[in-house]
């Protein structure tokens, strides 16, 4: 496969799950935004700050604005063209992939993401918008999937799709980190306790926005701490936004393009991605919040940072 | 006539699908009667149907204007133009003799000169075409053939004969088209096709394939063909890559090429693939930067080499614009003559060259009624259509003859023939032509039919997409399906 070609899958991807991860933490906000107006709590438009802080969007956001709204947020988070991270910039980087590997991929996946990248323009998405912030990122969401289901069903699974694999485990995997570490920047109310209801609705719009409450659920018995989410959300085996699911599927990707064994290394991005997942595998999340939660993320996002370096020196930029 | 066409006005022009007393031509004769059971409101629905395909699968071509691109969908008249077998069997033979003499023409340009010996095209003329490649004199190509691919342009005059309007011979685009306004037809109107004998055209990427792989340096069975585009951000890349998917190849840019002992290499993840042949889709001009335009950055440097080495083939080969300059085209009628000792079969517009004396007179005095091209420019650019022109052009043009003689050719106008396109919610008559696209590898190739190209602007003459034109599906009809029943 031409190195191009296999960049240009691997960022596709990348940018599908950056929409995607990116509407996810606008709808928990927008949840917990209301939350907080149910309970009365003045100046709800501080709640749109750590959202900016998650996303490192916050300087770009100040130069346009000179003060935080929702409205502002949700519109330079979702629309904003000059922002090269908001969703419609994601939608129209991916495109930009996809026209380039038109022939790689299937012509139903391109249909799938040029119309949903026509819709983003149209008129209609911000109607839609106005009406209901919250179903129209449903909507989005919903998109976003049924581009990856129609990825897994129509494309044959070599070494393109192995490509779109690992970026979109990649990306995942640092927007769970990202949702995660969201928490840290949301600031409890004064005179709220840690594991007092304020304290509990902000870890369930947290796992609400990884879709992952009705699974924690079935392993948790009823209780919402801090300690059990992130433990959820970092080291399950078999949850599908797990961070070391992600790692460990990103590592399954990547042996599969080298054709190297698990457990073994060829490059530099097998090695670290391995060493990545073997660490996800021991670890305990005892040693992550001694560590600190925050720190961990940070630590997290920086080496996923590194194996996409690593791939790209490998395949795509080695001449 | 009837229903949706009962305004309907062939105005005294040819007509493709009536004749001038108004009367159906039986060609066209059930396409009227299963259209004639459609309201207006069903026909724009169709019509609203295929432009969101179009749409949604990206067909779309880009329009530069000022530093900004942006995306436009060719428009699509949903009035098939329709070719019965015995006319199209006159086309095929016209042009495959056509391109058979213009691959000889080529091999002898960049030979011995056989035909500017023997004093049928004079030299000046082959010295001073823009495309002439001296570079490449005595270069010879896999099995002779120079242009794989040739995008003839057929225009009907008056009285319904075919004429030839011009030869593309570079890198002819719109093929694309053909297959996907089949498909839009299909997906509209799916009951239209039933028992009317239309041939397929689906095979062209199979075809283009086999000729592109019978052309491999050295024979090799089993060559790497790719498709080079010069990006994403040209207004054919749409077909560039439509064509790779088709035919199952890579599509590559020049960044993604490598030379390295004169032999042509993609980058891949897994190391240096060597390519055989490449279909390449950009200019001459820009396609080596050591060798041609030095600021091409579409360009790979070392490709010519590679190429003149026999390492590599390229389709169309270089150098096949000297066949292609409207100057070279005067002279296509008499290379049928000298190369095959055939008379042509499909007869040129009649043609001034304003470098000859005598014409040239006869253009400046008869600028006001002729059409003037400039020589190599494409696209429906360089051009001046007499009658339609404002003083001002026709001086400009004048002087630009007279500047450079070598640069202009002249034609009268011809009242291209007309088909019934679908204006501003109804049928009016449209001036169109054909661009049928021809294959030369191991045997010539034509797809049935082409791309019937319509201007869609009331009176224009000019079919061009820049200009605003649009196109059709075009049917060829199997033998024997010429009487309806």
């Amino acid at each position: 496969m031409l190195s191009r070609v296999a960049d240009s899958c691997f960022w596709l991807s990348r940018y599908i799950e950056r929409a995607e991860s990116s509407s996810r933490i606008l709808d928990v906000n927008m949840q917990l935004v209301l939350d907080f107006e149910a309970l009365n709590y003045s100046d709800s438009n501080q709640q749109w700050l750590p959202i900016l802080a998650t996303l490192e969007d916050q300087e770009l956001f100040l130069q346009l604005h000179d003060k935080i709204s929702g409205d502002a947020v949700m519109e330079f988070i979702t629309f904003e063209k000059t922002n090269p991270n908001s969703i419609l910039a994601s939608v129209t980087h991916a495109r930009e992939n996809a026209r380039t590997v038109r022939e790689q991929i299937s012509s139903e996946m391109w249909e799938r993401i040029n119309r949903l990248y026509l819709y983003l323009q149209s008129p209609s998405a911000r109607a839609a918008h106005r009406e209901s912030p919250i179903g129209f990122h449903r909507t989005l969401v919903e998109n976003l999937h049924s581009f990856q289901g129609i990825t897994d069903a129509t494309m044959t699974h070599g070494e393109g799709w192995q490509f779109l694999q690992a970026g979109k485990f990649l990306e995942r995997a640092d927007s769970t980190s990202r949702v995660l570490d969201f928490k840290y920047h949301v600031l409890l109310p004064q005179g709220e306790k840690v594991g007092g209801n304020i304290d509990v609705t902000q870890w369930m719009a947290v796992l609400r926005s990884c879709s992952a409450m009705e699974a924690y659920f079935k392993i948790s018995n009823g209780r919402v701490s801090s300690w059990e989410v992130a433990e959820f959300l970092i080291l399950h085996d078999s949850f599908p936004r797990s961070i070391r699911f992600c790692v460990d599927s990103l590592d399954s990707a990547l042996h599969r393009i080298s054709g190297t064994d698990r457990g073994h290394f060829e490059n530099e991005a097998e090695r670290l991605s391995g060493l990545l997942r073997s660490n996800l595998d021991f670890a305990n999340i005892g040693s992550i919040f001694k560590t600190g939660l925050h720190q961990y993320l940070e630590e997290t996002q920086i080496r996923l940072n590194g194996i996409s370096n690593a791939l790209a020196e490998t395949y795509c930029r080695w001449l | 006539m009837q229903g949706l066409f009962d305004q309907y006005e062939t105005e005294g022009f040819f007509d493709e699908m009536f004749e001038a007393d108004g009367k159906v031509r039986p060609h066209y004769e059930r396409l009227l009667g299963r259209f004639s059971d459609m309201d207006t409101a069903t026909f724009e629905r169709k019509r609203a149907m295929a432009e969101s395909a179009y749409l949604n699968q990206g067909i779309t071509f880009t329009v530069y204007r000022g530093d900004e691109g942006t995306e436009r969908i060719m428009p699509f008249d949903l009035v098939p133009r329709i070719i019965p077998a015995d006319e199209w069997r006159h086309l095929e033979r016209g042009l495959e003799q056509r391109l058979r003499a213009l691959n000889l023409f080529l091999h002898d340009v960049y030979h011995d000169q056989r035909i500017v010996k023997e004093g049928v095209i004079p030299l000046e003329i082959i010295r001073t075409a823009k495309h002439y490649r001296p570079e490449l004199v005595g270069l010879d190509v896999p099995h002779g053939i120079y242009i794989h691919v040739c995008g003839t342009d057929l225009v009907r005059g008056a009285d319904g004969q075919y004429f030839v309007l011009e030869d593309n011979g570079r890198c002819p685009s719109g093929v694309s088209y053909v297959l996907e306004n089949r498909q839009a037809m299909k997906r509209v109107f799916p009951k239209l096709f039933s028992r009317y004998g239309v041939r397929p055209v689906d095979r062209y990427p199979q075809e283009l394939l086999a000729a592109l792989r019978y052309v491999a340096p050295g024979g090799n069975p089993d060559p790497t063909v790719v498709v080079l585009t010069p990006g994403i951000y040209n207004s054919a890349y749409f077909e560039h890559s439509f064509l790779a998917r088709a035919m199952g190849i890579e599509i590559v840019t020049s960044q993604d090429l490598v030379v390295q002992n004169s032999r042509v290499f993609m980058k891949t993840t897994k190391g240096l693939k060597q390519v055989d042949v490449i279909y390449r889709r950009i200019d001459d001009d820009f396609l080596d930067p050591t060798v041609f335009r030095k600021d091409s950055v579409l360009g790979v440097p070392g490709i010519v080499n590679a190429y003149r080495e026999g390492n590599v083939n390229l389709a169309n080969a270089l150098g096949t614009g000297v066949a292609d300059d409207k100057v070279t085209y005067y002279y296509v009628p008499a290379m049928i003559r000298f190369y095959l000792g055939e008379e042509p079969i499909l007869p040129n517009v009649d043609t001034y060259l304003s470098a000859v004396e005598s014409d040239r007179k006869y253009i400046l005095e008869n600028l006001e009624n002729l059409v003037v091209k400039a020589a190599n420019e494409s696209g429906g650019y360089g051009m001046m259509i007499g009658p339609h022109a404002t003083k001002e052009e026709i001086e400009k043009f004048r002087a630009a003859i007279i500047a450079d003689p070598r640069g202009y050719i002249a034609q009268p106008v011809v009242s291209l023939s007309r088909s019934p396109s679908r204006v501003d919610g109804k049928f009016e008559g449209r001036h169109i032509d054909l661009r049928p696209y021809i294959l030369m590898g191991e045997k010539t190739t034509i797809i049935p039919g082409g791309l019937t190209r319509v201007a869609m602007r009331k009176g224009s003459l000019v079919v061009n997409s820049s200009q605003g034109g649009g196109t059709k599906d075009t049917w060829v009809l199997d033998e024997g399906e010429e009487q309806p029943c």
